[in-house]
């Protein structure tokens, strides 16, 4: 907080060097008296592009299940997004919509209506009782629509909309001589909407900044709420954006701070990590069970639990340095992840745990989650593990492998092979394999220290395994070193706020924000890392809320930090599957 | 007399209104024939159906590729399961993928050319309409489904059908949740003594044309390339509509259909060979059936990924590690765990064929109504070339096709056998495909 009053970001800091300790008084008094509680002003940036995403998921069964109740959760699938620079969230803003998803988007309104109107639930969800049950009640019906068509709309909405379908449910009611079916398919055509399954943005002229235009306040809510919940606006949100509170800096930043506070966050952050860590690939992980007997579907299901808890304990609950989940060795363990982690049987349930300090698991990397998911059903792959490191803690793309390599020169028919990094020398002999593999598999190699189920082992057919790499020209010998070295390297908290600002946002971060997320890291860097005040800082700044229209932008990849001095990366969709072993 | 001149919905609307909600019809009797087809007796001739299948990593074109071409042709070793359906397949060999300048994307450029005829740049470029959506949008458009897509993969991201860049149809991969999707409660059975059309249908019916209102109403505030999706959107209510309507229409008895047993749970999940064999073979069987109840007319199945990432139980490498890491056996002069790999997807091939020859339709089979065209992604696996493709062709699309035949196509490109594929089923195209993969050359050996 001290270091907030004084001025927060790096450049600041600077200046309070400049003008020596005894002005600091006089900084302090300058400080209050312009009212700047902050580092740097942010900069000037065109915004972002108003987008047309389509509600996803967990983002409709969220909202559901916060309108209607935890009860009512429908199963489904709705279909694959494109992974866009990194996001699904991104894949978001462009994706299509096939007939097959119409045909989801209406089982599920289905299942979605027919539980709420069921006779175990209505008594909870629905705030009034019929005159009777086998004909039309206008009156208990606009009570029930009245107070959550808005919700799903994710705006107010007016009088004559609500007794549009006011008189649908009573059509309904009266054609199946039933109260609650009526109701029901009301509720069906309402989850069928565009404007309930499409996040349609809308922006206005900026009275503020003439010249300009900022998401409208129903736009602005929503995307504060998908950010922040991953889930529609609450009713207090929507009354903000109503009364305009939510366009004022003092209501928008009441706002976000409630949101903050809320326990819906905890379901937010976990939303975006499951986006970030590629974790959708969990739905479609199994390993071989006769080579990696302990690993079973529960152990799928536990590794990504696990990782997601610990990334909400340490960010959330104990507000801690977003680099040290590179390193922390305390996480949850459960039944299940036991045997692979060769920990005593834990449980029931879920247990906090702490590594001890001369253990080898340290943070993330050394997850399950991290090991096991990139790697093959029946062995590791230093490959796989290397590109994703690169790619998901980094936001680096690797190359595709090249064509037409002949691999007859580099297989290994003797046998006498016993280590990966014996059986993937090749890559760094061949040159055109060596490019790539040269940012991959120092790395990878490292992690050769866990097999493809995620266990730490010292050797591999009886061989030891040289667990020496480097990453970006830091040296280690084991996978400590390699976490201690990622948790250093300068590319990880701001690939955490390219990633988290796009994911914010809705659409890819590019060259057009690099200004923002400079000043964004700086300021995430002059806060301690501390996570929570990076999705502050993100949804009060001026970049989140002023929009143009996305055909005026005209983008650049963006590249990595300056500081971070490496060769410079694309920005792509790769399809993670487009990788050698 | 056609059933559609009963002119029912008409009269079931008016009993509905009436308060009426099950209304029992006779079986049309007098509309089936000696072999049970309706569509004989109705006048109207059997309809063509369109069906693709796609695996990864191609064959081992050493024991798979046969010596002799025409008809007759010797089945070496891989080839084996397709002898119990030589009769009915063309195989295609020696097939070439063109990529004009543009780099060879592993995996991704074989197979987006055999189904779209462009060699994409990037990955990152999607595949665009598919050639199974070419033929839907002209012969998909009266049934329940325009398409059904399925994939043995077990992942919900491997589909081999896209409408355009931006919508891939999302691949049925659960066998339970097809046969839901197909046979459950909204499977309206055409030889069902008892037709009960549903109130509630109706209702939801009428629900649905103020979303229709909303969308218009949307398209007024959106960006250009967004009113694209909104059309989509409500291209999609659309079907969703005529899905209701046709609930509340009496179908036409078919003979073939039977509405197979309820699936109660999921095969386990996994990519191990014996897995992946049998939620393909529980995905076909729904399929051959929903083909059968003219739930649709054009599908697409694949077997594996491209790039497959099947494995073998107790082995470590799967199917594509494989195919780099496998040395090649001096005694067989092949990779034989790769060997084995690439024989499992050709036993589920003939698997597939098979399955369709066994419903009864018309005089004939199934089978015989129908065209299927398969592909892969690569020639020889081990080092990701694009020539030497192999490809099949099954069915004789109404008696449009011969079949029986092996044709060595003389390193031609791979879009002549999708292109004489759309020619066999009526699509009017002078030519298909762009740059060196453009044709118009069709395989005029198998055409009847």
């Amino acid at each position: 907080m001290l270091q907030r009053l004084l001025g927060g970001g790096p450049q600041s800091r600077k200046k309070k060097v400049l003008l020596g300790g005894g002005a600091l008084a006089a900084v302090l008094l300058a400080a209050v008296v312009v009212g700047a509680m902050r580092g740097p002003a942010e900069p000037q940036s065109k915004g972002t592009p108003r987008s047309m995403r389509l509600l996803t998921q967990d983002q409709y069964l969220n909202t559901v299940a916060y309108v209607f109740g935890p009860n009512v959760q429908p199963t489904t699938r709705f279909a694959a997004l494109p992974r866009i620079d990194g996001l699904l969230a991104s894949g978001a803003a462009i994706a299509g919509l096939s007939d097959a998803q119409l045909e989801t988007y209406q089982k599920t309104a289905t299942k979605v209506a027919a539980q709420i109107v069921s006779e175990d639930s209505r008594p909870y969800l629905i705030p009034c009782e019929p005159a009777a049950t086998d004909a039309a009640d206008p009156q208990c019906a606009k009570e029930f629509l009245a107070q959550v068509a808005p919700l799903l709309y994710r705006r107010a909405l007016s009088e004559e909309q609500i007794d549009r379908f006011v008189a649908a449910a009573n059509q309904s009611a009266d054609a199946l001589h039933d109260f609650y079916q009526g109701l029901s398919v009301v509720v069906e055509g309402i989850l069928m909407s565009p404007n309930v399954l499409l996040v349609a943005e809308v922006s206005e002229p900026d009275p503020d900044h003439p010249g300009e235009t900022r998401l409208d306040s129903w736009s602005l809510a929503t995307r504060l709420s998908l950010f922040l919940w991953n889930a529609a606006p609450d009713a207090e949100l929507l009354a903000a954006a109503q009364s305009g509170a939510l366009q004022t800096k003092k209501g928008l930043a009441a706002q976000v701070d409630r949101m903050l506070a809320s326990p819906r966050l905890e379901t937010g952050v976990r939303a975006l990590f499951d986006d970030m860590f590629a974790f959708e690939d969990f739905n479609r992980l199994a390993k071989d069970n006769t080579i990696y007997p302990a690993f079973t579907g529960e152990t799928a299901v536990d590794a990504r639990e696990q990782t997601l808890r610990t990334v909400v304990d340490h960010l959330l609950v104990r507000r801690a340095d977003y680099r040290d989940l590179f390193t922390t060795r305390k996480t949850f363990m459960s039944p299940s992840l036991a045997p692979i982690y060769k920990v005593a049987a834990q449980g029931p349930g879920w247990t906090p745990y702490e590594f001890p300090a001369d253990d080898p698991h340290a943070g993330l990397l050394t997850h399950v989650s991290f090991e096991a998911l990139h790697s093959h059903p029946g062995r590791s792959s230093p490959t796989l593990r290397g590109k994703a490191l690169r790619e998901v803690m980094l936001c680096q793309t690797v190359p595709r492998p090249p064509a037409n390599v002949d691999f007859s020169k580099v297989q290994n028919p003797d046998g006498s092979v016993k280590t990966a990094r014996e059986r993937i020398d090749f890559h760094l002999q061949n040159p055109s394999c060596a490019g790539c593999h040269r940012i991959m598999d120092p790395m990878g190699l490292s992690m050769e220290a866990f097999d493809g189920a995620g266990t730490f082992r010292h050797e591999e057919n009886g061989v030891p395994i040289d667990t020496s790499g480097n990453l970006d020209g830091v040296e280690f010998t084991d996978i400590v070193g390699l976490a201690k070295a990622l948790r250093d390297n300068p590319q990880v908290p701001w690939c955490a706020v390219r990633r988290t600002f796009a994911y914010g946002t809705g659409t890819p971060a590019d060259s057009n924000d690099r200004r923002v997320l400079e000043y964004l890291s700086a300021e995430f860097a002059g806060q301690g890392y501390v996570f929570p005040e990076l999705l502050r800082d993100i949804a009060l700044s001026r970049a989140f809320r002023k929009v143009y229209e996305p055909h005026l932008r005209k983008t650049f990849p963006l590249p990595d930090l300056k500081s971070a001095e490496r060769p410079q990366q694309t920005a792509s969709a790769e399809p993670a599957s487009a990788i050698h072993p | 007399m056609k059933v559609k001149n009963l002119s029912r919905r008409h009269v079931l609307r008016g009993l509905l209104n009436g308060g009426v909600v099950a209304v029992a019809l006779p079986v049309l009797d007098c509309l089936l024939d000696d072999n049970g087809a309706a569509w004989a007796a109705t006048g109207e001739s059997l309809p063509l159906r369109f069906g693709t299948w796609f695996w990864g990593l191609g064959a081992t074109n050493r024991i798979f590729v046969p010596q002799k071409t025409g008809a007759g042709y010797e089945v070496p070793s891989q080839l084996g399961p397709v002898a119990r359906v030589q009769q009915h397949v063309n195989l295609f060999t020696n097939l070439n993928v063109f990529r004009d300048g543009e780099p060879n994307l592993c995996h991704y450029s074989g197979w987006i050319v055999g189904r779209t005829g462009k060699a994409p740049k990037t990955t990152a470029e999607q595949p665009g309409e598919t050639l199974d959506i070419t033929v839907a949008n002209q012969i998909g458009r009266t049934t329940r489904f325009r398409t059904l897509t399925a994939s043995a993969t077990g992942d919900f991201r491997n589909t081999v059908s896209y409408e355009n860049a931006n919508t891939p149809n999302p691949p049925e991969i659960s066998p339970l949740e097809f046969y839901t999707r197909l046979f459950g409660a909204d499977f309206q059975d055409p030889n069902a003594p008892v037709f009960t059309p549903s109130p509630r249908v109706m209702v939801r019916r009428s629900v649905l044309s103020g979303v229709l209102d909303e969308i218009k109403a949307m398209e007024k505030t959106v960006g250009a390339t967004d009113r694209q999706r909104l059309d989509e959107y409500f291209t999609g209510l659309r079907h969703l509509e005529k899905q209701l309507d046709q609930q509340l229409t009496k179908p036409e008895p078919i003979a073939a259909c039977h509405a197979p047993p309820s699936v109660s749970m999921d095969p386990k999940m996994g990519v191990e060979v014996d897995m992946v064999q049998k939620r393909h073979r529980m995905l076909t069987d729904l399929m051959v059936m929903a083909v059968a109840c003219d739930q649709t007319r054009v599908f697409n199945m694949a077997y594996s990924n491209a790039q497959a990432n099947t494995v073998k139980e107790g082995y470590e490498k799967p199917h594509h590690t494989t195919t780099h890491e496998e040395p090649i056996d001096s005694h067989y002069g092949y990779q034989p765990q790769c060997a084995y790999f690439s024989s499992r997807a050709i036993e589920e091939w003939a698997y597939f064929v098979e399955a369709f020859t066994k419903i009864r339709e018309g005089a004939g089979t199934l089978l015989d109504n129908m065209l299927i065209y398969a592909n892969t992604d690569h020639g020889e696996a081990r080092i990701h070339s694009l020539d030497g493709l192999v490809a099949f062709t099954a069915g004789r699309a109404g008696g449009r096709v011969k079949t029986g035949l092996h044709v060595d196509a003389g390193a031609t490109g791979v879009t002549r056998v999708a292109y004489t594929a759309m020619r066999a089923m009526g699509i009017e195209l002078p030519n298909w495909g762009v740059k060196s993969n453009m044709t118009s050359n069709a395989f005029s050996e198998i055409l009847a």
